[in-house]
């Protein structure tokens, strides 16, 4: 195994000389067909829902995407788990191209690589009781049948939950306790990688805290790696270490986790972070927010040039023409964006153009005369 | 929170012992919380009993026939004489009218237009009847069960392929269906190759009756798993690796299981029905073998003489159709108290 895994690190071009990260996503493109006549089934175009998306993971990385529903960000970790088919572009996993591997040749990666999903009420058989739930992926990778029963309760344990409810249904538990079992199911076979669907967005706040606080003991005790999807900031930020915005398919920002909420760049990030309700209502009115208006673009037939300049504020003539290439600032921080907010010239002028950049971005890089304007320029009345 | 979580989420109503056990280790599965549900409901019961007994009947039939009747199901006697109450009788009198019920071990409901003890062939009959429902409903729930989940969980091609099929069933009304199948397969008996069945036969009633009800059944399932396989447990089975196969079997057939056990007792009775109009018509059954539709078809034209031939076989099929009909909707009220299932057509 290990031989092979080099082997392949050898072969890929931009594992050269860094380590072979646990999770490589090159130019991944998934689109779905939408076809007009369901007798004649014309495709009448596609829908655009992951549009070459670069990223990369390190083992016991987390990394957070966020952006609004529909962007495509479920749609990116339902490619790289093989649940939805790849248009173009690569997975790797430990350096192993895994986007059209067969199932059978699949099978080790996915005892790495585990997902829990977004809605825990329906990501459990509601016919299954959580020993079946649990033994389904131990016997699957193999775990003797003896030694079935002792795992799942060691799991139910690990995960908060009472041992002894082994023989209960998922309906006998409360939203957050599912989720517990979610994330059981997903820790069954010892993985490295887990891909969370909006593992919190079902539940209540109160549930939320309970659940992130268990993920990010499970990383420190297993050393985990996670792929953490949310559509808002305020819940990726205490657990990811960097952070990709995502809009209409394509990554606007990608930032290590604390740079991106004190200097965003891209305006689209600004506006999500102005989305975050701050508790101090006074403090909440008198910020200065950058605010956005309008239903993302249908992602059929996308926007030309830059996907988010129909509803920028800081947009100009350049960016409907022009589809910026993400560009690498200081301390390894990527934005698409030909008007960067919170950057200086020099920043500017010292900005490359980063291999993360979708192939079909233009070269033009931002100039330092084209900066936006600081945060803001919306200030809430009442 | 003061209730179990457990309770609030499935919204039925426990008596209380069934509450407190749950409280104490929860786990109960639905199939036990059916069958205590199903315990309580006595009409159910008795009517599931009711069949029960017609059924224990039917299959005592040779008994009855050999150390009650002394006399078999098709045998004639046509010149016979016995003794009724004391008085020789013709069991066929001369113009050809039968004997009534004598209520007593020989001819006990009398005997038929050919001189044919009612009763041996009524408990003969009904054993056919029996015998074809019961091979009919597993052709339509095993063939339903497995086209609808497949075709749903595949889509596509195939799924459009097995929808017209079903379509094309249903298109035709049952009983016409029925009697075309019926008259030409009778005639030649079916021939597929290593497979073949005599046009005498009632494993070929069944298959007809079988078949004839497929779309009944396998589009309400389809209906069901095309909703399920959009669920995340299923993403989450594809996602742990688990195939096709072991998908649709493992994952999607316990949640279709209670929507499929409802229809059994349904498809039974209403195959029983189908079989005794069929054979009445002369599509089902052939003549000698009995069945209640053959009965009633026999007697038909003897009905100013002897309404006892037609009212024996008749009264019958009511009690046991019955019988099914009120079991299975107390069955279905116990599983599923929410699901509307019903056969129309």
């Amino acid at each position: 195994m290990s031989a092979e895994v080099t082997q392949h690190a050898a072969s890929a071009p931009s594992a050269a000389d860094a380590p072979t990260p646990l999770l490589a996503v090159e130019h991944l493109r998934i689109y779905f067909p939408v076809s007009s006549s369901r007798l004649l089934a014309r495709s009448a175009g596609h829908v655009h829902a992951v549009d070459d998306v670069t990223l990369t993971l390190s083992e016991g990385e987390t990394l957070g995407v966020v952006g609004e529903s529909g962007c495509g960000k479920s749609t990116l970790i339902r490619g790289i788990a093989r649940l939805v088919p790849v248009s173009s572009g690569t997975v790797r996993f430990r350096g192993r191209d895994i986007t059209t591997a067969r199932r059978r040749d699949l099978a080790p990666v996915r005892r790495e690589m585990q997902m829990v999903f977004q809605d825990p009420q329906a990501s459990l058989n509601p016919r299954k009781r959580v020993i079946q739930i649990l033994g389904t992926p131990l016997a699957l990778h193999g775990v003797p049948r003896g030694q079935v029963k002792g795992k799942a309760r060691e799991l139910l344990a690990r995960v908060g939950l009472d041992p002894e409810h082994l023989n209960r249904f998922p309906h006998e538990f409360s939203g957050g306790q599912r989720q517990r079992i979610g994330i059981a199911r997903a820790l069954a076979v010892d993985p490295r990688l887990i891909l969370l669907d909006e593992p919190v967005s079902a539940l209540d706040v109160s549930i939320q805290a309970q659940v992130i606080n268990l993920l990010d003991e499970l990383q420190d005790e297993l050393g985990l790696s996670y792929v953490f999807v949310a559509h808002d900031l305020s819940v990726v930020r205490h657990v990811s270490d960097r952070i990709a915005v995502m809009y209409l398919g394509k990554v606007m920002e990608l930032s290590p986790a604390q740079e991106l909420y004190l200097k965003p760049i891209h305006p689209y990030t600004a506006a999500l972070l102005g989305a975050i309700p701050i508790p101090d209502p006074k403090e909440n009115r008198s910020r200065k927010r950058m605010v956005i208006g309008g239903e993302p673009p249908s992602p059929i037939t996308p926007p030309v040039g830059c996907r988010f300049h129909t509803r920028c504020p800081l947009a100009s003539e350049i960016c409907s023409t022009q589809e910026p290439p993400l560009a690498e600032y200081a301390s390894g921080h990527l934005a698409a964006c030909h008007h960067p907010m919170n950057v200086t010239a020099q920043e500017i002028a010292a900005a490359r153009p980063s291999g993360a950049s979708p192939l079909s971005a233009d070269s033009v890089m931002p100039k330092p005369e084209d900066a936006g304007a600081p945060p803001a320029t919306h200030k809430d009345e009442n | 929170m003061s209730t179990d979580p457990a309770l609030a989420a499935t919204g039925t109503e426990f008596s209380s012992d069934v509450a407190r056990e749950l409280q104490k280790e929860g786990g109960i599965g639905p199939y036990r919380l059916a069958a205590r549900r199903l315990a309580r409901n006595k009409v159910a019961l008795a009517f599931g009993a009711l069949f029960a007994l017609i059924v224990v009947m039917c299959l005592l039939a040779p008994v009855y026939a050999h150390d009650i009747a002394h006399t078999g199901p098709n045998d004639e006697h046509i010149t016979q004489v016995i003794k009724v109450a004391g008085k020789p009788t013709d069991v066929l009198s001369p113009v050809g009218i039968p004997i009534g019920p004598t209520w007593h071990g020989r001819f006990f409901l009398g005997a038929d237009g050919s001189g044919r003890d009612v009763a041996v062939r009524l408990l003969y009959g009904g054993r056919n009847s029996l015998e074809i429902g019961i091979e009919a409903t597993f052709i339509t729930i095993l063939l339903a069960s497995i086209l609808g989940i497949v075709g749903a969980y595949f889509r596509g091609p195939l799924d459009g392929l097995i929808s017209r099929a079903f379509d094309l069933i249903w298109a035709y009304p049952v009983y016409l269906l029925g009697i075309a199948l019926g008259v030409t397969l009778q005639l030649q008996g079916l021939d597929l190759g290593v497979f073949k069945i005599k046009g005498s036969s009632l494993v070929l009633t069944a298959l007809i009756i079988g078949f004839v009800f497929i779309p009944y059944v396998g589009k309400p399932i389809r209906g069901q798993v095309l909703v399920l396989r959009e669920r995340e447990f299923i993403d989450a089975a594809r996602q742990q690796g688990l195939g096709s196969l072991r998908i649709m079997f493992g994952e999607v057939l316990p949640n279709v299981a209670s929507t499929i056990i409802v229809f059994i007792p349904l498809i039974l009775a209403n195959s029983i029905l189908t079989e005794a109009g069929l054979s009445y018509l002369g599509a089902g059954v052939q003549d000698p073998n009995p069945s209640w539709g053959t009965m009633i078809s026999d007697g038909i034209r003897l009905i100013p003489a002897a309404i006892h031939l037609v009212l024996v076989p008749g009264l019958m099929l009511v009690l046991a159709v019955l019988g099914i009909n009120v079991f299975g909707d107390g069955v279905r009220d116990a599983l599923d108290p929410r699901a509307r299932i019903r056969i129309e057509h």
